[in-house]
């Protein structure tokens, strides 16, 4: 300050050009984390979107299928118990059959040997249409037109995954089945359609990748979730709301208020631990279950509901706790009538972050044998609960896990509907949050 | 105070639940990752048939599986475990202590291990004693055991291509990593004669157990970085082979079927690997792979024994079977093992 009068204000002297550039420097610094961020953040995206948007569509091979009575009702009757002893092996060679005969109706010459044609058509094939008729038993003897899913090296032929030069050296597909499906798709027998069944059909084996769905996933996820809702909710905000507005504030207390934090930090698998000691070794629930995969959950969960809920209670005033405890209102009312609607909008932005965590959890569900290969939907609760079941992130590590390449674009499509689940959840909480914000 | 509440709510939710909790009707199978993709493909099948529900079948390792099974009996452990090596003694006598007394044993059929690299790189024709040589702690030296200092293939043998040796072996959790033991480094061991350079330092009572700790002592590998043990699934080496493209890599057999566009395989002792030669006992690494199941659990949980019968069935491990054409070698005494599940046969004491 005192060189002041050598050095004109307008002119900067080296202090503050050096405090300038500081600032400059950490513009900089701050500049290329945020960059850093986003660059990796698209990175993620476009590696997941472009290996996992594929699987929203699947190739199909629709053709006629003569559902010969000879061969599926061989007593003639109808009889739902005879029909059913017709395995899915007997209509997949009834469906191979169809296949070859719709290709030599179309007149496509080809050099596919006659025995290899039914290997173009998944294996599912033989299950769907083996369901279909024993829904409705009155379509034998009937021509049906059917559409059947592709195989998955024919699939990935057509989604680029599968070269003319890596089928030659791929047990399971040759270029002659390669080129054949080619001509089939330009007669309009093979076409590339949205797949609904991505979203609505169970897990499938090794040998078809192309009839993996997520179902069972969804639905055992949406059990775990409501299971986690119904149970972490009120509990939690019953916690909150004792410890909060009733509970003496003493040592006791205290040590409580610091356990809850350690809890929720708390990494997850040790809540997997506990799950498999208590709920599965201890009180003999079943394994695979979304029961104890929600309980687990739910242990998981709560801290993480009560500490914002605390936050949101302590945010209101203690003005309306005097008003109202002033005109006469009991302790109780004060908190029904007025705190806990005026905190309500805080603990639900915390509940549905809560759950979108819980939602995307897969590190104690590995240990309740959540990762296991189900293909049968769950029942209808509360029955189904106890039924096996797989959740979204483990049937993406379980996919990983697979042989076959055609699990790899599943697996990251299973990624893109988690994320839509989690980014749908997070925007109804931030959404929640600025409509009905408060501020005092 | 929070705490009680929660510990008391979960307690009733509990014992509400176990009362709601019924019979379980589908069959619970655990166990060995390679077996893990016959296991599916056969409940897939089995489920769509539509006499029983799908069976649930989790991956986990061959020793996990097995002490899953040995856990008890009832409906809240498991039936079956799958195994890529044979039961231990010690499996046996925890199941003893657990009341799962009648283990059956059954084998469905046969893998081959096989070698792959990249399918841009060279071939190799390997051999037990080049893989030994390549990653085994010592080898012999001038009649003497020596560090072993090898850094390219062409180290261990002039005609192999020159590049770093770098192997991705199964960690010691796979049934897969006993084999590869056996077969490959143990056979090495003597074909290069360092078993007995072992033999002649092993400390031990009497030749038995000498042998024996040298067998051991053929099983160590090096630790400078030239092996790497694998515990997660052939998925992992396949992406670790991706990424450097110099490795070797142990798959098997059906996993290597089901990627042979990027991988390129190597053969042992001059034989390719295929079905038909681990089937004719020409290609020397393969291995059984079993399931174990608690007869216990027959006819009480429903279609156990209707699942081992289709699992053993023609258009299972049959010549067209949906399992052969996946990779599996079928047994060719299926007939037997048949037989022995139809008579629900426990199995005999190891020797």
């Amino acid at each position: 300050m005192t060189d002041m009068t050598d050095h004109p204000l307008l002119m900067p002297d080296a202090r503050t050009k050096a405090r300038n550039a500081a600032e400059r420097r950490f513009r900089a610094y701050g500049l290329t984390a945020i960059t850093l961020a986003l660059a990796a953040l698209v990175w993620l995206l476009v590696s997941i979107f472009s290996a996992g948007l594929p699987a929203f569509k699947q190739t199909f091979i629709t053709f006629p299928v003569t559902l010969d009575a000879a061969t599926l009702d061989k007593s003639g009757k109808l009889d739902p118990v005879e029909m059913a002893k017709v395995t899915t092996i007997g209509y997949g060679k009834l469906i191979d059959k169809a296949f070859a005969a719709e290709i030599e109706a179309k007149g496509i010459a080809h050099e596919v040997k006659p025995k290899e044609l039914g290997d173009m058509i998944s294996e599912q094939a033989g299950a769907s249409l083996r369901d279909m008729v024993l829904a409705n038993p009155a379509l034998v003897g009937q021509t049906i037109q059917f559409q059947a899913l592709a195989n998955g090296r024919i699939d990935g032929y057509f989604k680029g995954r599968v070269t003319m030069e890596t089928a030659s050296r791929d047990k399971n597909t040759s270029p002659e089945k390669l080129a054949l499906a080619d001509k089939l798709r330009d007669a309009g027998v093979i076409a590339v359609k949205l797949n609904p069944g991505f979203l609505t059909m169970s897990d499938a084996s090794d040998k078809r990748p192309e009839a993996a769905g997520l179902g069972v996933a969804i639905l055992g996820s949406l059990y775990m979730v409501v299971i986690v809702l119904c149970l972490a909710l009120p509990i939690g905000v019953a916690a909150s709301v004792y410890l909060e507005e009733f509970a003496p504030k003493n040592t006791f207390t205290d040590i409580i208020e610091v356990n809850i934090a350690n809890l929720a930090a708390v990494p997850s698998i040790v809540y997997g631990i506990l799950g498999l000691a208590i709920f599965i070794n201890f009180a003999g629930l079943p394994q695979s279950a979304p029961i104890v995969g929600g309980l687990v959950l739910t242990l998981m969960t709560l801290p993480r509901i009560i500490i914002p809920t605390r936050a949101a209670l302590k945010a209101v005033p203690p003005s309306i706790r005097d008003a109202a405890l002033g005109v006469g209102a009991s302790k109780l009312q004060t908190v029904t009538h007025h705190v806990l609607p005026l905190a309500a909008p805080g603990i639900l932005t915390g509940t549905i972050i809560g759950l979108a965590q819980a939602l995307g959890e897969s590190a104690p569900l590995l240990l309740i044998g959540m990762v296991a290969f189900v293909k049968d939907f769950p029942g209808l609760p509360p029955q189904g609960l106890f039924d096996p079941a797989a959740a979204l992130p483990v049937q993406i590590y379980n996919w990983t896990q697979r042989g076959d390449p055609g699990f790899v674009e599943r697996a990251s499509g299973a990624i893109i509907v988690l994320l839509v689940f989690l980014v749908v959840m997070n925007a109804a909480a931030i959404y929640l949050r600025r409509k009905y914000e408060r501020r005092w | 105070m929070s705490f009680t509440k929660v510990s008391v709510s979960a307690l009733a939710i509990l014992a509400a639940s176990t009362v709601v909790a019924s019979a379980r009707d589908q069959l619970q199978i655990a166990g060995s990752s390679t077996v893990l993709p016959y296991a599916t493909i056969v409940a897939e099948a089995f489920g769509e048939q539509g006499s029983f529900p799908t069976p649930v079948v989790e991956g986990g390792g061959s020793g996990a599986g097995r002490a899953a099974l040995c856990k008890g009996v009832g409906e809240d452990t498991i039936d079956i475990a799958n195994s890529s090596s044979k039961i231990k003694q010690s499996d046996i006598d925890t199941c003893a202590a657990n009341g799962v007394t009648d283990i059956m044993e059954i084998r469905i059929g046969y893998d081959g291990i096989v070698f792959a690299s990249d399918i841009a790189g060279p071939d190799f024709a390997l051999t037990p004693a080049a893989v030994y040589s390549a990653i085994g702690a010592k080898v012999a030296k001038d009649g003497a055991l020596a560090d072993n200092a090898a850094k390219t293939w062409t180290d261990v043998d002039a005609a192999f291509p020159a590049q770093d040796i770098l192997m991705l072996i199964p960690g010691s959790k796979h049934g897969t990593r006993e084999v590869f033991d056996i077969k490959l480094l143990e056979e090495g061991c003597k074909a290069t004669g360092a078993y007995d350079l072992y033999l002649a330092t092993a400390e031990g009572a009497d030749d038995k157990e000498k042998g024996a700790n040298a067998l051991k002592a053929c099983h160590t590998l090096r630790t400078d970085g030239v092996q790497v043990e694998i515990d997660g699934d052939y998925t992992e080496t396949l992406s670790r082979l991706d990424a450097n493209k110099q490795a070797v890599g142990v798959f098997g057999l059906s996993f290597y079927e089901n990627n042979t566009d990027k991988l390129k395989v190597a053969t042992i002792n001059g034989v390719v690997p295929s079905v038909e030669t681990i089937a004719s006992g020409d290609y020397p690494v393969s291995r059984p792979l079993f399931m174990y199941v608690k007869k216990q659990h027959i006819g009480v949980i429903p279609g156990l024994k209707e699942y081992l019968q289709f699992f053993l069935s023609e258009d299972m491990v049959g010549a067209d079977g949906a399992l052969v054409a996946y990779g599996l070698v079928a047994d060719p005494e299926v007939e037997k093992v048949r037989a022995m599940i139809d008579a629900e046969e426990v199995m005999a004491p190891l020797q």
